[in-house]
Protein backbone atom coordinates (compact mmCIF):
# COMPACT_ATOMS: atom_id res chain seq x y z
CA UNK A 1 0.00 0.00 0.00
CA UNK A 2 1.38 3.37 -0.79
CA UNK A 3 1.33 5.91 1.90
CA UNK A 4 1.71 9.50 1.36
CA UNK A 5 1.64 12.64 3.57
CA UNK A 6 2.79 16.38 2.46
CA UNK A 7 3.69 16.87 6.26
CA UNK A 8 5.58 15.73 8.78
CA UNK A 9 5.17 17.63 12.59
CA UNK A 10 6.95 16.38 15.80
CA UNK A 11 4.74 16.78 18.77
CA UNK A 12 6.67 17.25 22.58
CA UNK A 13 9.15 15.12 21.54
CA UNK A 14 11.33 14.01 24.48
CA UNK A 15 14.11 11.56 24.55
CA UNK A 16 16.40 10.24 27.25
CA UNK A 17 19.20 7.87 26.66
CA UNK A 18 19.25 6.29 30.45
CA UNK A 19 20.37 9.82 32.65
CA UNK A 20 20.83 12.04 29.99
CA UNK A 21 18.11 13.72 28.19
CA UNK A 22 19.51 13.87 24.45
CA UNK A 23 15.80 15.62 23.52
CA UNK A 24 13.34 17.72 25.77
CA UNK A 25 9.72 19.09 24.85
CA UNK A 26 10.46 19.68 20.45
CA UNK A 27 8.03 20.61 18.74
CA UNK A 28 8.29 21.54 14.87
CA UNK A 29 6.50 20.99 11.51
CA UNK A 30 8.01 20.96 8.05
CA UNK A 31 5.45 21.04 4.93
CA UNK A 32 6.34 19.29 1.63
CA UNK A 33 8.90 21.92 -0.73
CA UNK A 34 10.62 23.22 2.93
CA UNK A 35 14.55 22.44 3.75
CA UNK A 36 14.90 22.91 6.97
CA UNK A 37 18.22 23.03 8.30
CA UNK A 38 18.59 21.96 12.03
CA UNK A 39 21.47 23.56 13.45
CA UNK A 40 23.48 23.91 16.87
CA UNK A 41 26.61 22.65 18.68
CA UNK A 42 27.64 19.74 19.00
CA UNK A 43 25.30 17.47 21.60
CA UNK A 44 22.39 19.45 20.91
CA UNK A 45 20.25 16.90 19.71
CA UNK A 46 20.18 17.32 15.79
CA UNK A 47 21.06 13.18 14.91
CA UNK A 48 18.87 12.09 17.87
CA UNK A 49 15.78 14.33 16.25
CA UNK A 50 16.80 13.04 12.80
CA UNK A 51 16.89 9.25 14.62
CA UNK A 52 12.89 9.90 16.03
CA UNK A 53 12.09 11.41 12.49
CA UNK A 54 13.20 8.31 10.24
CA UNK A 55 11.50 6.04 12.66
CA UNK A 56 14.48 4.26 13.63
CA UNK A 57 14.83 5.80 17.44
CA UNK A 58 11.55 5.92 19.67
CA UNK A 59 10.68 9.24 21.51
CA UNK A 60 10.73 8.92 25.16
CA UNK A 61 7.46 11.07 25.18
CA UNK A 62 5.79 12.91 22.38
CA UNK A 63 5.05 11.57 18.60
CA UNK A 64 6.13 12.09 15.02
CA UNK A 65 3.19 12.34 13.00
CA UNK A 66 3.60 11.90 9.02
CA UNK A 67 0.50 13.95 7.67
CA UNK A 68 -1.61 13.01 10.52
CA UNK A 69 -0.59 9.50 10.63
CA UNK A 70 1.53 7.77 13.79
CA UNK A 71 4.70 6.22 13.08
CA UNK A 72 3.46 2.65 13.76
CA UNK A 73 0.24 2.71 11.60
CA UNK A 74 1.93 2.14 8.10
CA UNK A 75 5.53 0.92 9.32
CA UNK A 76 6.94 -0.54 6.29
CA UNK A 77 5.14 1.54 3.63
CA UNK A 78 5.63 4.59 5.62
CA UNK A 79 9.59 3.47 5.86
CA UNK A 80 9.52 3.46 2.35
CA UNK A 81 8.70 7.14 2.14
CA UNK A 82 11.61 8.28 4.22
CA UNK A 83 15.34 8.81 2.82
CA UNK A 84 18.21 8.80 5.51
CA UNK A 85 21.57 10.05 5.43
CA UNK A 86 23.85 9.88 8.43
CA UNK A 87 26.85 10.23 9.69
CA UNK A 88 28.08 6.77 8.56
CA UNK A 89 27.16 6.11 4.76
CA UNK A 90 24.90 2.94 4.84
CA UNK A 91 27.04 1.81 2.09
CA UNK A 92 28.78 -1.64 1.96
CA UNK A 93 32.35 -1.26 0.83
CA UNK A 94 33.10 -4.77 -0.13
CA UNK A 95 30.46 -4.29 -2.69
CA UNK A 96 30.69 -2.13 -5.99
CA UNK A 97 28.71 1.20 -6.54
CA UNK A 98 26.46 -0.68 -8.78
CA UNK A 99 25.82 -3.56 -6.61
CA UNK A 100 25.34 -1.60 -3.41
CA UNK A 101 22.76 0.84 -5.27
CA UNK A 102 21.15 -2.70 -7.01
CA UNK A 103 20.73 -4.23 -3.93
CA UNK A 104 18.67 -0.92 -2.13
CA UNK A 105 16.51 -1.01 -5.40
CA UNK A 106 15.72 -4.39 -4.82
CA UNK A 107 15.11 -3.62 -1.27
CA UNK A 108 12.69 -0.93 -1.93
CA UNK A 109 10.84 -2.86 -5.30
CA UNK A 110 12.23 -0.82 -7.54
CA UNK A 111 13.25 -1.15 -11.54
CA UNK A 112 17.14 -2.00 -11.08
CA UNK A 113 18.64 -1.47 -14.44
CA UNK A 114 16.57 1.96 -14.84
CA UNK A 115 17.06 3.61 -10.68
CA UNK A 116 20.70 2.27 -10.72
CA UNK A 117 22.44 3.54 -14.04
CA UNK A 118 20.32 7.31 -13.28
CA UNK A 119 21.55 7.24 -9.54
CA UNK A 120 24.64 6.59 -10.62
CA UNK A 121 24.93 9.47 -13.04
CA UNK A 122 23.60 11.58 -10.64
CA UNK A 123 26.66 10.49 -8.45
CA UNK A 124 29.25 11.21 -11.45
CA UNK A 125 30.23 7.48 -10.73
CA UNK A 126 29.43 5.90 -13.82
CA UNK A 127 32.78 5.10 -14.78
CA UNK A 128 33.83 3.74 -11.50
CA UNK A 129 30.73 1.85 -11.35
CA UNK A 130 31.93 -1.57 -10.88
CA UNK A 131 34.87 -0.81 -8.48
CA UNK A 132 34.67 -1.83 -4.77
CA UNK A 133 33.56 1.28 -2.46
CA UNK A 134 36.30 0.60 -0.22
CA UNK A 135 38.64 2.07 -3.25
CA UNK A 136 36.98 5.24 -3.13
CA UNK A 137 37.45 8.70 -1.82
CA UNK A 138 35.44 9.93 1.15
CA UNK A 139 34.06 12.32 -1.09
CA UNK A 140 32.92 9.89 -3.42
CA UNK A 141 31.28 8.21 -1.06
CA UNK A 142 29.08 10.51 0.13
CA UNK A 143 27.68 11.24 -3.74
CA UNK A 144 27.21 7.84 -3.68
CA UNK A 145 25.82 7.38 -0.19
CA UNK A 146 23.34 10.42 -1.26
CA UNK A 147 22.23 8.84 -4.12
CA UNK A 148 21.55 5.78 -2.29
CA UNK A 149 19.32 8.07 -0.14
CA UNK A 150 17.14 9.31 -3.37
CA UNK A 151 16.75 6.14 -5.09
CA UNK A 152 13.28 5.54 -3.94
CA UNK A 153 12.26 8.89 -4.29
CA UNK A 154 11.45 9.70 -0.75
CA UNK A 155 8.71 12.36 0.41
CA UNK A 156 10.68 12.73 3.70
CA UNK A 157 14.72 13.08 3.03
CA UNK A 158 17.12 13.25 6.62
CA UNK A 159 20.30 14.51 6.18
CA UNK A 160 23.03 14.45 9.02
CA UNK A 161 25.70 16.42 7.72
CA UNK A 162 25.75 15.80 3.96
CA UNK A 163 28.11 17.64 3.09
CA UNK A 164 31.37 15.95 5.26
CA UNK A 165 34.14 15.40 3.03
CA UNK A 166 32.69 17.25 -0.18
CA UNK A 167 35.05 19.94 -2.28
CA UNK A 168 33.98 22.50 -3.62
CA UNK A 169 32.18 21.65 -6.89
CA UNK A 170 30.41 18.98 -5.05
CA UNK A 171 29.05 20.49 -2.56
CA UNK A 172 27.48 22.74 -5.42
CA UNK A 173 26.21 19.78 -7.12
CA UNK A 174 24.65 18.60 -3.83
CA UNK A 175 23.38 22.08 -2.67
CA UNK A 176 21.51 22.14 -6.18
CA UNK A 177 20.35 18.21 -5.76
CA UNK A 178 18.66 18.82 -2.59
CA UNK A 179 16.99 22.28 -4.08
CA UNK A 180 15.79 20.07 -7.13
CA UNK A 181 13.85 17.60 -4.91
CA UNK A 182 12.45 19.95 -2.22
CA UNK A 183 10.89 21.85 -5.65
CA UNK A 184 9.74 18.29 -6.76
CA UNK A 185 8.01 18.30 -3.62
CA UNK A 186 9.83 16.51 -1.04
CA UNK A 187 10.22 17.42 2.63
CA UNK A 188 14.36 18.43 3.42
CA UNK A 189 15.41 18.11 7.04
CA UNK A 190 19.39 18.93 7.15
CA UNK A 191 21.40 18.67 10.35
CA UNK A 192 24.70 20.21 10.48
CA UNK A 193 26.55 22.91 12.35
CA UNK A 194 28.03 24.25 8.85
CA UNK A 195 26.27 27.63 8.89
CA UNK A 196 27.64 28.95 5.40
CA UNK A 197 26.60 25.74 3.77
CA UNK A 198 23.24 25.87 5.21
CA UNK A 199 23.03 29.61 4.79
CA UNK A 200 21.94 29.71 1.05
CA UNK A 201 20.20 26.13 1.45
CA UNK A 202 17.28 26.21 4.03
CA UNK A 203 14.19 27.49 3.66
CA UNK A 204 13.74 27.51 7.84
CA UNK A 205 15.86 27.17 10.27
CA UNK A 206 15.53 25.20 13.82
CA UNK A 207 18.10 26.33 16.30
CA UNK A 208 18.88 23.62 18.91
CA UNK A 209 20.68 24.06 22.30
CA UNK A 210 21.29 21.05 24.65
CA UNK A 211 18.33 19.53 22.82
CA UNK A 212 15.91 22.08 23.59
CA UNK A 213 14.53 24.07 20.29
CA UNK A 214 15.41 27.36 20.95
CA UNK A 215 14.51 29.08 18.06
CA UNK A 216 12.19 28.00 15.02
CA UNK A 217 12.51 31.39 12.22
CA UNK A 218 12.62 31.72 8.26
CA UNK A 219 16.05 31.78 6.68
CA UNK A 220 17.44 34.84 5.54
CA UNK A 221 20.90 36.64 5.72
CA UNK A 222 22.81 37.11 8.84
CA UNK A 223 22.09 33.04 9.62
CA UNK A 224 25.75 33.33 11.44
CA UNK A 225 24.93 36.65 13.57
CA UNK A 226 21.58 35.04 15.14
CA UNK A 227 23.07 31.80 15.61
CA UNK A 228 26.01 33.22 17.72
CA UNK A 229 23.59 35.37 19.34
CA UNK A 230 21.40 32.17 20.50
CA UNK A 231 23.89 29.81 20.60
CA UNK A 232 27.21 31.91 20.88
CA UNK A 233 30.23 30.85 19.25
CA UNK A 234 29.84 30.12 15.48
CA UNK B 1 7.65 -9.89 -0.35
CA UNK B 2 8.91 -11.07 3.41
CA UNK B 3 10.66 -14.19 1.64
CA UNK B 4 11.89 -12.18 -1.31
CA UNK B 5 13.59 -9.57 1.67
CA UNK B 6 15.25 -12.32 3.38
CA UNK B 7 16.73 -13.76 0.09
CA UNK B 8 18.06 -10.71 -0.99
CA UNK B 9 19.51 -10.22 2.45
CA UNK B 10 20.85 -13.82 2.24
CA UNK B 11 22.50 -12.94 -1.34
CA UNK B 12 24.18 -9.71 -0.26
CA UNK B 13 25.63 -11.51 2.62
CA UNK B 14 26.73 -14.24 0.30
CA UNK B 15 27.99 -11.82 -2.36
CA UNK B 16 30.26 -10.16 0.30
CA UNK B 17 31.79 -13.76 1.81
CA UNK B 18 32.37 -14.71 -1.89
CA UNK B 19 34.56 -11.42 -2.37
CA UNK B 20 36.43 -11.18 1.13
CA UNK B 21 35.93 -14.94 2.20
CA UNK B 22 36.96 -13.57 5.36
CA UNK B 23 34.45 -14.99 7.86
CA UNK B 24 34.81 -18.39 6.34
CA UNK B 25 38.66 -18.46 6.69
CA UNK B 26 38.33 -17.41 9.96
CA UNK B 27 35.73 -19.54 11.67
CA UNK B 28 37.22 -22.55 9.62
CA UNK B 29 40.87 -21.77 10.87
CA UNK B 30 39.34 -21.36 14.78
CA UNK B 31 37.62 -24.61 14.34
CA UNK B 32 40.22 -26.74 13.14
CA UNK B 33 42.78 -25.38 15.23
CA UNK B 34 39.93 -26.86 18.47
CA UNK B 35 39.23 -29.99 16.85
CA UNK B 36 43.06 -30.58 16.41
CA UNK B 37 44.00 -29.61 20.24
CA UNK B 38 41.44 -31.87 21.28
CA UNK B 39 42.37 -34.64 19.39
CA UNK B 40 45.95 -34.42 20.99
CA UNK B 41 44.24 -34.27 24.69
CA UNK B 42 41.40 -37.12 24.05
CA UNK B 43 43.31 -39.52 21.09
CA UNK B 44 46.14 -42.28 22.99
CA UNK B 45 47.16 -44.48 20.60
CA UNK B 46 44.73 -44.13 18.22
CA UNK B 47 41.05 -44.49 20.90
CA UNK B 48 39.83 -42.04 21.33
CA UNK B 49 37.91 -41.39 24.38
CA UNK B 50 34.23 -42.65 24.53
CA UNK B 51 31.98 -39.96 23.31
CA UNK B 52 34.72 -37.49 22.72
CA UNK B 53 34.04 -37.22 19.13
CA UNK B 54 30.35 -35.85 19.41
CA UNK B 55 31.08 -33.16 22.41
CA UNK B 56 34.04 -31.96 20.38
CA UNK B 57 32.28 -31.82 17.25
CA UNK B 58 29.64 -29.82 18.53
CA UNK B 59 32.09 -27.37 20.56
CA UNK B 60 33.77 -26.30 17.56
CA UNK B 61 30.38 -25.68 15.49
CA UNK B 62 29.41 -23.47 18.53
CA UNK B 63 32.69 -21.85 18.75
CA UNK B 64 32.58 -21.15 14.76
CA UNK B 65 29.28 -20.32 15.33
CA UNK B 66 29.82 -17.39 17.62
CA UNK B 67 32.92 -16.12 15.84
CA UNK B 68 30.79 -16.03 12.74
CA UNK B 69 27.63 -13.85 14.47
CA UNK B 70 29.60 -11.30 15.76
CA UNK B 71 31.62 -10.72 12.33
CA UNK B 72 28.09 -11.27 10.17
CA UNK B 73 26.98 -8.05 12.40
CA UNK B 74 30.40 -6.52 12.74
CA UNK B 75 29.73 -5.59 8.67
CA UNK B 76 26.42 -4.10 9.13
CA UNK B 77 27.61 -2.06 12.29
CA UNK B 78 31.16 -0.68 9.75
CA UNK B 79 28.57 1.48 7.58
CA UNK B 80 25.86 1.14 9.74
CA UNK B 81 23.73 -0.79 7.24
CA UNK B 82 22.01 -2.49 9.87
CA UNK B 83 19.97 0.91 10.22
CA UNK B 84 19.55 1.30 6.32
CA UNK B 85 17.76 -2.21 6.53
CA UNK B 86 15.84 -1.23 9.26
CA UNK B 87 14.73 1.63 7.42
CA UNK B 88 13.74 -0.65 4.36
CA UNK B 89 9.82 -0.49 3.35
CA UNK B 90 10.22 -4.39 4.67
CA UNK B 91 8.63 -6.56 7.47
CA UNK B 92 11.80 -6.07 9.79
CA UNK B 93 11.45 -10.07 11.24
CA UNK B 94 12.71 -10.30 7.16
CA UNK B 95 15.79 -8.98 7.79
CA UNK B 96 16.48 -11.34 10.63
CA UNK B 97 15.68 -14.56 8.53
CA UNK B 98 18.09 -13.02 6.05
CA UNK B 99 20.85 -12.97 8.68
CA UNK B 100 20.43 -16.24 10.25
CA UNK B 101 20.25 -18.09 6.43
CA UNK B 102 23.34 -16.75 5.75
CA UNK B 103 25.05 -17.77 9.24
CA UNK B 104 23.60 -21.22 8.85
CA UNK B 105 24.90 -21.31 4.87
CA UNK B 106 28.56 -20.43 6.17
CA UNK B 107 28.22 -23.00 8.91
CA UNK B 108 26.70 -25.95 7.27
CA UNK B 109 29.80 -24.70 5.14
CA UNK B 110 32.15 -25.24 7.79
CA UNK B 111 30.28 -28.28 8.95
CA UNK B 112 31.58 -29.93 5.34
CA UNK B 113 35.21 -30.00 6.55
CA UNK B 114 34.63 -30.21 10.56
CA UNK B 115 32.97 -33.70 10.32
CA UNK B 116 35.41 -35.66 8.26
CA UNK B 117 38.52 -33.97 10.10
CA UNK B 118 36.25 -35.19 13.96
CA UNK B 119 35.54 -38.51 11.81
CA UNK B 120 39.37 -38.95 10.50
CA UNK B 121 41.01 -37.85 14.17
CA UNK B 122 38.69 -39.48 16.43
CA UNK B 123 38.52 -42.54 14.09
CA UNK B 124 34.50 -41.64 14.58
CA UNK B 125 32.07 -43.63 12.49
CA UNK B 126 30.35 -40.36 11.81
CA UNK B 127 28.91 -41.58 8.23
CA UNK B 128 26.99 -44.81 8.89
CA UNK B 129 24.11 -42.80 9.13
CA UNK B 130 24.44 -39.65 7.07
CA UNK B 131 20.87 -39.14 6.65
CA UNK B 132 20.30 -38.78 10.96
CA UNK B 133 23.72 -37.20 11.49
CA UNK B 134 23.04 -34.48 8.30
CA UNK B 135 19.42 -34.05 10.23
CA UNK B 136 20.92 -33.80 13.23
CA UNK B 137 23.51 -31.09 12.18
CA UNK B 138 21.48 -28.85 10.41
CA UNK B 139 18.59 -28.64 13.07
CA UNK B 140 21.12 -27.73 15.77
CA UNK B 141 22.92 -25.39 13.80
CA UNK B 142 19.36 -23.51 12.95
CA UNK B 143 18.83 -23.63 16.90
CA UNK B 144 22.29 -22.44 17.60
CA UNK B 145 21.95 -19.28 14.56
CA UNK B 146 18.33 -18.57 15.80
CA UNK B 147 19.08 -17.43 19.17
CA UNK B 148 23.02 -16.09 18.30
CA UNK B 149 21.65 -14.01 15.23
CA UNK B 150 19.12 -12.13 17.41
CA UNK B 151 21.60 -11.12 20.21
CA UNK B 152 24.41 -10.50 17.68
CA UNK B 153 21.92 -7.97 16.30
CA UNK B 154 20.58 -6.62 19.59
CA UNK B 155 24.49 -6.42 20.72
CA UNK B 156 25.53 -5.10 17.54
CA UNK B 157 25.64 -1.21 18.94
CA UNK B 158 27.03 -2.69 22.32
CA UNK B 159 30.57 -1.59 22.99
CA UNK B 160 31.22 -4.67 24.81
CA UNK B 161 29.46 -7.24 22.40
CA UNK B 162 32.09 -9.47 21.59
CA UNK B 163 31.94 -10.29 25.54
CA UNK B 164 28.12 -10.47 25.87
CA UNK B 165 27.24 -12.25 23.06
CA UNK B 166 28.50 -16.09 23.98
CA UNK B 167 27.69 -14.73 27.55
CA UNK B 168 23.99 -14.81 26.47
CA UNK B 169 24.20 -16.78 24.07
CA UNK B 170 25.93 -20.19 25.33
CA UNK B 171 23.60 -20.52 28.53
CA UNK B 172 20.41 -20.28 26.45
CA UNK B 173 21.53 -22.70 23.55
CA UNK B 174 22.71 -25.89 26.40
CA UNK B 175 19.56 -27.43 25.41
CA UNK B 176 20.68 -27.33 22.06
CA UNK B 177 24.29 -28.51 22.52
CA UNK B 178 23.17 -31.30 25.03
CA UNK B 179 20.66 -32.74 21.98
CA UNK B 180 22.77 -32.25 19.54
CA UNK B 181 25.75 -34.46 21.20
CA UNK B 182 23.37 -36.56 22.70
CA UNK B 183 22.14 -37.19 19.67
CA UNK B 184 25.11 -37.38 17.66
CA UNK B 185 26.82 -39.86 20.55
CA UNK B 186 23.59 -42.28 19.77
CA UNK B 187 24.91 -42.77 16.03
CA UNK B 188 28.50 -43.54 17.35
CA UNK B 189 27.17 -46.07 19.04
CA UNK B 190 28.04 -49.88 18.40
CA UNK B 191 25.31 -50.54 16.62
CA UNK B 192 24.34 -47.14 15.83
CA UNK B 193 20.83 -46.21 17.72
CA UNK B 194 18.70 -44.53 15.35
CA UNK B 195 15.90 -44.72 17.65
CA UNK B 196 17.25 -42.31 20.31
CA UNK B 197 19.45 -40.43 17.36
CA UNK B 198 15.90 -39.37 16.03
CA UNK B 199 14.66 -38.65 19.08
CA UNK B 200 16.77 -35.88 20.00
CA UNK B 201 16.38 -35.01 16.53
CA UNK B 202 13.15 -34.45 16.77
CA UNK B 203 13.79 -32.32 20.52
CA UNK B 204 16.09 -30.11 17.88
CA UNK B 205 13.43 -29.39 15.41
CA UNK B 206 10.82 -28.13 18.36
CA UNK B 207 13.96 -26.24 20.12
CA UNK B 208 13.98 -24.38 16.25
CA UNK B 209 10.14 -23.98 16.12
CA UNK B 210 10.27 -22.13 19.78
CA UNK B 211 13.50 -20.26 18.83
CA UNK B 212 12.77 -18.80 15.56
CA UNK B 213 9.45 -18.31 16.19
CA UNK B 214 10.55 -16.28 19.61
CA UNK B 215 13.12 -14.67 17.76
CA UNK B 216 10.57 -13.52 14.65
CA UNK B 217 8.41 -11.97 16.91
CA UNK B 218 10.69 -9.84 19.42
CA UNK B 219 13.00 -8.87 16.39
CA UNK B 220 11.25 -5.49 15.64
CA UNK B 221 10.64 -4.31 19.09
CA UNK B 222 14.20 -5.28 19.74
CA UNK B 223 15.82 -3.27 17.65
CA UNK B 224 14.17 -0.10 17.80
CA UNK B 225 16.15 2.15 20.26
Amino acid sequence: MMVDFDQVALVDVTRHFGRRRAVSHVSFSACRGEIVGLLGPNGAGKSTLIGIAATLVSPSAGEVRFGGRGARSHGPALRGRIGLLAHELHLYPELSARQNLSFFARLYDLDVGEHVDAALRSADLIDRADDDVSGYSRGMRQRLALERTLLHGPRLVLLDEPFTGLDDRAVGIVTERLKRIASDGAIVLLATHDLDLADGLVTRVLLLRAGRLIADETAGAGLRGRYRALIGGG
Amino acid sequence: MFLKVALLILRKDVAIEAKSREILYTTLFFAVSCILVFSFAFVKEGRAVEDAAAGILWIAIAFAGTLALGRTFERERFGETLKALLLAPAARPAIYLGKLLGVVLLLCLAELLLVPLVALLFSAALFVRPALLAGLLLAGTVGFCAVGTLFAAMLVRARTRDVLLPILLYPITVPVMIAGVRGTAALLASPPDEQVATMWLGLLVSFDVVFVTLALWTFEPLMTE
